[in-house]
């Protein structure tokens, strides 16, 4: 493991690209930013506007939904390389999550 | 007990086990406190076996029988079971797949030091006014009805080795994921390292739920808050969920390790290549995800209501499905095969209909409405300790024969090999088979005594004859274990003549870097191929021979856990008025395991070099070359 | 690795918090933390959900009575920024800009602080309206989620502050490269986990 780190100097031209790149990835992140604030905007509206609750509660936890979707790809890269396994165990994550949290808002016995 | 640590003094040797984060000399402290908290739960298992070796017997009072079973069943579960499997994933996943070392050396250590602590104070609680006495699965209405602080000391010590077994999960997982040979496809690893995988995946998703459990009981007990306590609105059913999500993953957690160890056995000493590779990898890859699909059906008496049973009645019987394929893949292996039996081969083919036996049982208690029947009663004590012991331990026992060697360097006697699986054998389905039958003549699990009007004295006894012949057995076990050390024949690279992963290509025990130089994988059973086309060397190489980087040895670990362990000595008696000492036993122990974690983040460790002149050194010392 | 390899933004990789070994495994293990961290949180949002509005007879509190919106919309949405600035302190590191992600992650240290104080101010509001921990099923469910939650704060800004200090002098390497990458996965996770808790707790609380 001594030889892992090889070290590279990029080209002026390699480097203004990647750098241009990231400079767009950051862009994008803002108006992800502007979804995440406007979602929320809409949540907390909705609620203090007084819809019937059959209503607000799917499309509320949709939004929620939404929003981590947004953080998990966007902000955390989980789209990106090298995160193949990583996506896997966030599903199965959630996949025991999803359930433990229907079983005991279904289930328990009250 | 590797030839280096030997030439050092006592005090020496110690320290450097305190320190270690060689994952060889790690597997070796988890084999032996597994194998020490394994006698503990020996012996209560016994005391068990003699109250209830007669009608009315009052060897054991009430309490303390209640003490006593739920102490079998955590130590056997928590302290023996895992960490044994733990200690042979240790030693040998990363042998398989061709990596130096784990990801994570130093949380493998942590890992390991916290479970320890946490059993330590788990057992301490027998001298320190009571034993926990609410059944190993702690149902939330005894629990809190426990006077005393066993329950406590259940709570705590568990939550200390949970995190130790997280840790050891996810090193483990990342291990498999980065650190593989140039060559180790996924659908190139040894079943073993397969099993070890879906294992600590098992580990990552369900301990979190017990983690909570526990805390929330914590809160119940000690701080007053009300998860559980009906009357302020509480709910016992929530413990329940809670440890079924997790304890129902917990039986795949032991399980699959064990059929990874069967699975090497069968090939090995068939000497032919396992049978449908890629349906038994399968197949446990199912059965880690339904295994987290049925945990209700430890719950079907509660009243969750006919549409909650009938699904987790089915989804239960589906996961018999897989674990069907793989026995008839083991069956298939060994069919044809060019058969040794060998002291873990005769393990791995008694396992078979052991386990099978459990296994029908097992599907048996998947229908709900006969459930309602069997719930409780000793049909279910026969039913989980056919499946435990008939799997779990008989491979435990396959796997110390089997890996012997290779952790220790010197073969364990084949002779007293067998005396020790015949008694154990023989002493095990002649406990528990009975108590089927005990179980359907109505009794019940759990009650420390029965009437002599019941019927159930014969049956008793002979269980527990049967119990007596077990503990024989081990007991040759443990003489079998000191006279090997004593004789300390050294074997070579493949002690079995017949191995055929990578493990077996290096010598036994490994050096401290495993491979002077990273394998190269050509294929399934790496070794065998190498073998069959006369490469003397065992493997062929992915890199020249240059540098390796290891980790440095770090007390850290050990003063992380131990504060810990201090930790929980105040919360213990935090809330006693008698006892002022504790709060600031608390802050001390909690000061000792930040401020050690903070100096491990603030100061960097590097680790150090071994050149490339040591290692030739080495090479010629003959060290390299056990034939 | 040699720690005292100095870099440029030229020569610094374009993902230095796997350009290592070292890096890969944190990397990957941390993933996996977080996986088993849903796994957890999962628990506790479920043990609320089961004991919401439960508790002795005549109880006082409910969460329809209780919980008040426009602290929640003001915590949301500063914890919302400090994901922003971390994702802009991430965006200088790798840019190989030390100082730009110091004061990103100096802004997000006082945003996560600014949050931490609103929350700590609501619990001592409803402890002090008589909405104590072990007031009901409820209030302890309340207390736990909410409290594991701002815990998870607390341990992500104590974790930003020990790294900015201890690399305040020696700027970006490889060796601390993934360890600012994993501070800010956190912190996006803490975020991921305020939203079910404003959306589940405050939002569906307020309408009962």
């Amino acid at each position: 493991m001594a030889h892992d780190t090889h070290i590279h100097v990029r080209s002026q031209a390699e480097f203004e690209y990647a750098k241009k790149k990231r400079a767009d990835e950051m862009k994008g992140h803002l108006a992800t930013f502007a979804i995440m604030i406007f979602l929320t905007l809409i949540a907390f509206t909705m609620v203090a506007a007084g819809f019937s609750a059959y209503l607000i509660v799917p499309i509320i936890l949709l939004l929620a939904g939404i929003q981590v979707i947004l953080q998990l790809y966007y902000f955390m890269h989980m789209s990106g390389k090298g995160h193949g396994m990583v996506a896997f165990f966030m599903f199965c994550g959630m996949f025991v999550a999803f359930i433990t949290v229907l079983a005991l808002v279904t289930i328990v016995w009250w | 007990m590797s030839s280096i640590a030997q030439k050092k003094g006592f005090g020496a040797t110690i320290w450097d086990f305190m320190t270690t984060v060689d994952h060889k000399k790690i597997a070796i402290l988890y084999l032996i406190s597994g194998g020490f908290f394994f006698l503990v739960g020996g012996i209560e298992a016994m005391l068990i076996r003699i109250q209830l070796a007669k009608a009315g017997n009052d060897f054991l009072s009430a309490g303390t029988y209640n003490e006593i079973i739920t102490m079998h069943g955590t130590t056997m579960i928590f302290l023996a079971a895992m960490p044994i499997l733990l200690a042979f994933m240790n030693a040998i996943m990363p042998l398989q797949i061709g990596a130096r070392d784990v990801a994570f050396p130093f949380l493998n250590s942590l890992g390991f030091w916290l479970f320890f602590f946490g059993g330590i104070f788990l057992n301490l609680s027998w001298f320190m006014g009571g034993a926990p006495d609410a059944g190993w699965t702690n149902y939330a209405s005894l629990a809190l009805a426990s006077e005393g602080k066993g329950i406590d000391f259940y709570s705590l010590g568990l939550t200390i080795s949970g995190f130790g077994t997280l840790i050891a999960g996810i090193n483990f997982l990342v291990t498999i994921i980065n650190m593989r040979a140039p060559g180790m496809t996924y659908m190139r690893m040894p079943l073993f390292t397969w099993t070890t995988f879906v294992a600590s995946a098992l580990i990552l998703l369900a301990f979190p739920p017990l983690t909570v459990g526990l805390f929330f009981m914590v809160f119940d007990r000690m701080f007053d808050s009300n998860f559980f306590a009906v009357e302020m609105g509480g709910n016992t059913i929530i413990w329940e969920h809670l440890f079924w999500i997790f304890g129902h993953p917990e039986v795949y957690i032991l399980i699959l390790p064990a059929f990874g160890i069967f699975s090497e056995i069968f090939a090995i000493f068939s000497r032919k290549r396992l049978f449908g590779y890629t349906a038994l990898v399968f197949a446990t890859i199912l059965i880690g995800f339904y295994g987290f699909m049925v945990w209700a059906h430890h719950m079907f008496t509660v009243g969750l209501g006919p549409t909650a049973n009938a699904v987790f009645a089915l989804a239960t019987m589906i996961i018999a499905v897989p674990t069907g394929i793989k026995i008839f893949n083991w069956l298939l292996t060994i069919w044809g095969g060019n058969i040794s039996f060998t002291v873990p081969m005769i393990y791995a083919v008694a396992f078979i209909p052991s386990f099978v036996a459990g296994g029908v049982t097992g599907v048996m208690q998947a229908i709900a409405p006969l459930d309602y029947q069997l719930h409780d009663s000793y049909f279910i004590v026969a039913h989980f300790h056919y499946v435990i012991v008939g799997g779990v331990v008989l491979a435990i026992l396959a796997g110390t024969h089997l890996y012997w060697p290779k952790m220790f360097g010197t073969m364990l006697s084949e002779k007293l090999g067998k005396w020790t699986f015949w008694f154990f054998f023989i002493g095990f389905h002649l406990t528990f088979f009975i108590q089927h039958f005990l179980g359907l003549m109505g009794m019940p699990r759990r009650v420390y005594t029965f009437g002599a009007d019941q019927g159930w004295d014969l049956f008793n006894a002979i269980s527990s004859a049967g119990a007596v012949l077990m503990a024989i057995g081990i007991i040759i076990l443990l003489v079998n274990v000191v006279m090997t050390t004593i004789k300390n024949e050294r074997v070579g690279n493949d002690p079995w003549g017949d191995g055929r992963t990578l493990e077996w290509a290096i010598p036994s025990p490994p050096p401290f870097y495993n491979f002077a130089q990273t394998p190269l994988v050509r294929g399934l059973d790496t070794f065998w191929i190498e073998k069959m086309e006369g490469n003397k060397k065992g493997m062929i190489f992915a890199e020249p021979l240059g540098d390796i980087h290891m980790p440095n040895n770090s007390f850290i670990p050990f003063v992380i856990s131990l504060g810990m362990f201090i930790a929980s000595f105040g919360a213990l008696y935090f809330l006693d008025d008698d006892k002022p000492w504790a709060l600031p036993v608390l802050i001390i122990g909690l000061l000792i395991t930040f401020g050690s974690m903070l100096v491990r983040s603030l100061k960097d460790d590097l680790g150090f070099h071994i050149t490339k002149a040591e290692l030739l050194e080495d090479a010629k010392g003959g060290k390299t070359d056990g034939h | 690795m040699d720690i005292n390899q100095k870099y440029t933004p030229q020569s610094w990789p374009d993902h230095p918090e796997t350009a290592t070994m070292e890096g890969k495994n944190k990397f990957i293990g941390f993933w996996l933390l977080l996986a088993a961290e849903t796994v957890t949180f999962a628990s506790l949002f479920a043990t609320y959900l089961a004991l919401k509005d439960k508790g002795p007879s005549g109880m006082e509190f409910s969460a329809a009575g209780l919980f008040e919106l426009p602290l929640v919309f003001a915590m949301t949405m500063i914890l919302l920024t400090s994901s922003l600035t971390s994702v802009y302190a991430m965006y200088h590191m790798k840019n190989h800009n030390f100082k730009a992600m110091q004061a990103w992650l100096g802004i997000t240290v006082l945003l996560g602080a600014t949050f931490l104080g609103l929350e700590i101010y609501e619990f001592n509001h409803y402890v002090h309206l008589g909405f104590g921990f072990t007031n009901s099923a409820f209030s302890s469910a309340f207390y736990v989620l909410v409290g594991t939650h701002g815990a998870h704060v607390l341990f992500g800004l104590s974790w930003f502050i020990a790294l900015m200090l201890r690399n305040a002098k020696r700027g970006l390497n490889m060796y601390n490269a993934p360890k600012f990458y994993l501070a800010s996965l956190y912190w996006h996770f803490i975020d991921v986990v305020w939203v079910f808790i404003f959306t589940v707790v405050y939002l569906m609380g307020v309408i009962g």
